[in-house]
Order: C-alpha cells, then sequence, then structure tokens
C-alpha cells in the first residue's frame, strides 16, 4: 500500500517582520530586521532588546477573545485563523465536507503562557490570592494554543502539543504529517507560537549566556555565521500551516503549496542545553528526514537552517549538512531567517517551516542578513541577497534543534 | 452608592470580562441565560466585582446570584457592613 502524501495548503503567521504571511515575507526578501529596542520594560536588564512583534495580537483580535488568551495563543490563533483561510477549508467546512473528528491540531509552544503565569504570580504577592485569575490554568498551560485553535475552529481529532524547546514548532509540523500518514486525520493545522519577550525569560536565557550581549545596533545583532556572532535575540510570534492529505486537497481542487516530503526527531544525549559540538544528533535528524522523503542529495537546493547566531550552534549545523549530504552541501542555498525575525524559540520552527514552503513556492531563498564576515569554520553557501531557487522538482530541508538536545528536520518538496 | 449605580458599575463590570454591552445588564437578566457569562468569566465578574465594591462574596453564595438583580441587592445589603 502506498503511503499517505501530505501537502501544505495554507499558511499563517503574525511574526516581528509582520502581522501576516504576506508582510512578513516581503520584510524577509527585503532582508529586514524585526529587531528593536524593549523599552521601559527592559530597564536594568542585561539584554535591552528584542524582535518584538510587528502588530500586537490584542489589537487583532476581539477584546473579550484577547483578554482570555495568554499572547502566546494570540500568536497562535492569528496564525492559524490566517492559514485557515489561506486553505480555502472554511467553506468545505460549513458545506459538511470537512468531518471535524478528521480534523486535528498540533500546536507547540516552548515554555507556555509564561506572561500570564508571572502577571498572575506579581497579583499574586501584591493582591493576596483571591485576586488571582479564576482562567489562570487555561491561559498559561502548555497545550492553550493548541486547544484554542481546536475550540474555535471545530479541530476535534487529535489536538497536540509538542514541547520540545527551540525545535516544538517543526516538531509539530512533523507531528501532524505523521497523524495524516497514520490515517488518524485528513486535515491537521501545525504550528509553533511564543511570547517570551518578558523580564525573566531574558534575565534567565541572559545568565545562561545564550543570549547576544550586543548593546550596538539592534538591527545588527542577530548574525547567525558571522565571525561576530555572541548569541541569539528574543523573538516572539507564531507560524501555522495548514496539512493535508494529497488526496483530500485534490479532491477540493485546493492551491498547493509544497510536500511533506520526510521528517526526522532525534536526541543528543549530550548535555541538557549545549548542542553536541560534532552535531551528531542533528546530522542523524537531517539523515532520518532525508531517507524518509526518498530524495537524493543533490535534490535538496535549499536549507532554511536553525542558526541561532550562537558561536558553537552555527557551526556544528554546516557540519550536519557535510556529514549528511557530502559534495551536494556545497551546491544548496542556505538561509538563516533568524538574523531577521530573531528567535521565537518554539515559533521558530513553525515560522521557519511558513518561510521555506514559500522559498520552494516563490523559487527564491530569503536573505541572510548581517553575515559580513563568515565564520571560515561554516562551509556553506548562504544567500545575503533573494536568491532564485532551480525550477523543475526541488525539496527544501527546514531544520530545528532545542534545549534538551532536540534535532528535528523536515524536508519539504515542490508540489507534484 | 443607589441601587442604580451599584447596577451600573456591575454592568461596566460584566462588559469587561465578558463583552456584553453595559445597557444590556438589567436587573431581571440571569448571568447565564441571558447574558451568557459562563461559570468562569462569573467568578471574574465576582473578584471584580468584590474590589470594585469593598465586598466579600465567599464561593457558597456567587451560586445564589442568579440575576443581575440578585448580585445588585446583595452588594447592597453587604456594602456597608
Amino acid at each position: 500500500m502506498s503511503r499517505t502524501r501530505v501537502v501544505v495548503t495554507g499558511l499563517g503567521t503574525t511574526s516581528p517582520l509582520g502581522g501576516d504571511v504576506a508582510s512578513t515575507w516581503e520584510g524577509l526578501l527585503a532582508g529586514r530586521s524585526g529587531v528593536r529596542p524593549l523599552g521601559d520594560m527592559a530597564d536594568g536588564l542585561p539584554v535591552t532588546i528584542g524582535a518584538t512583534a510587528a502588530v500586537d495580537p490584542a489589537e487583532v483580535l476581539d477584546r473579550v477573545v484577547a483578554r482570555r488568551l495568554d499572547r502566546s495563543s494570540q500568536f497562535a490563533l492569528i496564525a492559524a485563523l490566517e492559514a485557515w483561510a489561506d486553505s480555502g477549508l472554511a467553506s468545505a467546512q460549513e458545506s459538511g465536507a470537512l468531518d471535524g473528528d478528521r480534523f486535528g491540531v498540533a500546536f507547540a509552544s516552548g515554555i507556555g503562557g509564561v506572561h500570564t503565569l508571572l502577571s498572575n504570580h506579581s497579583t499574586l504577592l501584591e493582591k493576596g490570592p483571591r485576586r488571582v485569575s479564576p482562567i489562570a490554568v487555561p491561559m498559561l498551560m502548555a497545550n492553550a494554543p493548541a486547544a484554542t485553535i481546536s475550540l474555535k475552529l471545530g479541530a476535534r481529532g487529535p489536538v497536540n502539543t509538542p514541547v520540545s524547546a527551540c525545535a516544538s514548532g517543526n516538531e509539530a509540523v512533523s507531528l501532524a504529517a505523521d497523524q495524516i500518514r497514520l490515517g488518524r486525520v485528513d486535515v491537521a493545522i501545525a504550528g509553533g507560537t511564543e511570547a517570551a519577550i518578558h523580564p525573566l525569560p531574558i534575565a534567565a536565557f541572559a545568565n545562561m549566556m545564550a543570549l547576544s550581549k550586543n548593546d550596538g545596533d539592534p538591527t545588527k545583532v542577530s548574525r547567525p555565521f558571522d565571525t561576530g556572532r555572541d548569541g541569539f535575540v528574543l523573538g516572539e510570534g507564531a507560524g501555522a500551516l495548514v496539512l493535508e492529505s494529497l488526496e483530500h486537497a485534490q479532491a477540493r481542487g485546493a492551491r498547493i503549496y509544497a510536500e511533506v516530503l520526510g521528517t526526522g526527531i532525534t536526541a543528543d544525549a549530550h548535555d541538557i542545553a549545549q548542542p553536541d559540538p560534532a552535531g551528531r544528533g542533528g546530522a542523524r535528524a537531517i539523515r532520518a528526514a532525508v531517507q524518509d522523503a526518498g530524495v537524493a542529495p543533490g535534490d535538496i537546493a535549499h536549507v532554511n537552517a536553525h542558526a541561532t547566531s550562537t558561536p558553537q550552534g552555527d557551526v556544528a549545523e554546516s557540519l550536519m549538512l557535510h556529514a549528511v549530504l557530502g559534495a551536494a552541501a556545497d551546491d544548496l542555498v542556505v538561509s538563516a531567517t533568524k538574523s531577521m525575525t530573531g528567535h521565537l524559540l518554539g515559533g521558530a520552527g513553525a515560522l521557519e517551516a511558513v518561510a521555506t514552503v514559500l522559498a520552494i513556492h516563490h523559487r527564491t531563498a530569503p536573505p541572510t542578513i548581517n553575515l559580513d564576515e563568515k565564520d571560515p569554520q561554516v562551509e556553506l553557501d548562504v544567500a545575503t541577497k533573494p536568491r532564485d531557487l532551480p525550477l523543475g522538482d526541488i525539496a527544501a530541508i527546514n531544520n530545528s534543534f532545542g534545549f534538551g538536545g532536540a534535532n528535528v528536520a523536515v524536508v519539504f518538496g515542490s508540489p507534484t | 452608592m443607589s441601587t442604580e449605580e451599584i447596577r451600573a458599575a456591575l454592568a461596566e463590570i460584566v462588559n469587561e470580562v465578558a463583552g456584553i454591552p453595559a445597557d444590556s445588564v438589567q436587573l431581571d437578566k440571569s448571568f447565564s441565560d441571558d447574558l451568557d457569562v459562563d461559570s468562569l468569566s462569573m467568578v471574574e465578574v465576582v473578584v471584580e466585582a468584590e474590589e470594585k465594591f469593598g465586598v466579600t462574596i465567599p464561593d457558597d453564595e456567587v451560586k445564589n446570584l442568579k440575576t443581575v438583580g440578585d448580585a445588585v441587592a446583595y452588594i447592597e445589603r453587604n456594602i456597608a457592613a
């Protein structure tokens, strides 16, 4: 029996570059930085910049809806609704052609509702337990974004929340594709969200020396693969993809952006926070994804790198790609979009999945900004301007790696 | 505060919490049946009302506050106590 094929039929995002896919893609192609000063919120903190959302989600959603959702769920809902509208499935749902029992959600967050948790903690200390919100738990729980989307769109199949730190968003794409391949659902919304630009996570990430301490021009701080990189910049927002079985998408004449060809998930078992310097776990994930996809190394035209702008991780990723793809690693075009969006943690893999799919769709790899002097240990063709990708059948890899040693690679292909 | 002042202030809270237009929050309206205020929203309304009016509304009392009138009457009785 042939395997169920999974395609991408809808895209959504709200990101540091824009409140939707069109503005975000335009920002990526233009090489615009979404990193800005954080203002008063960052007073006294060791890091005072971040890639904040370009559009305040509370201004987009209905006021009563917004006040019952943590900021991370607000981002998730906005991105999911855009992807849903983009897919054209709303009309299938209205006509009864989409069975809600066969519609799932896999939506990730790395950290959960940290704004809600910490603001209620402040309330507890200042005003006492009676003033803690009765909806604090459903707002801050890790599966709140997935559940919010399920409730809003009537998804009654599996509704999951994979959590693997900065690999979470990409893992959600993998998990959603698996649910379709296993025949559990026909349609799934996959994605990831994060809203962790708050003094406590900033202090914590800074104290573990993960964040850049560069206090120069904020737009120049996130510099993956550059010799001057010294850590990542926190970002926030969400990315969402509507995944669908090929059969289901073709039956309704859907526009197909790309196919999910294969996925790979591994763990380093090396260190809770540091990547394996040789990138062995990441290489195994990429190899597994490429094998699952059934593509040859030479078919891979583009990689959206995890590339967070840390000294160790960016070099390890170059090693991984060479270990798996051999000489073909020299011929593909690599983009490090975190140079513009900062690091969305649990949302990163999802936003970058959206960017990878758009790169295939438009046959254009987005640029990597701030790459003034490429680290000689990074032996990759990193795009610094938008670059054309070949016509014909191509594949692209989206890499995500997270604390805990999580590694997730997803191979997307052009629609066939 | 007069009954009407309490009702109007409570209506603002209900509007803030649940998005119900304040002028539909009238004394004869049931929170759950007429105004669609679910149980967790009702707890939010109660907590906000406690702060606004300086009263205590025990959890056991909340289930007796079926209508806006019930809540206004409870607040009126306890507001100065």
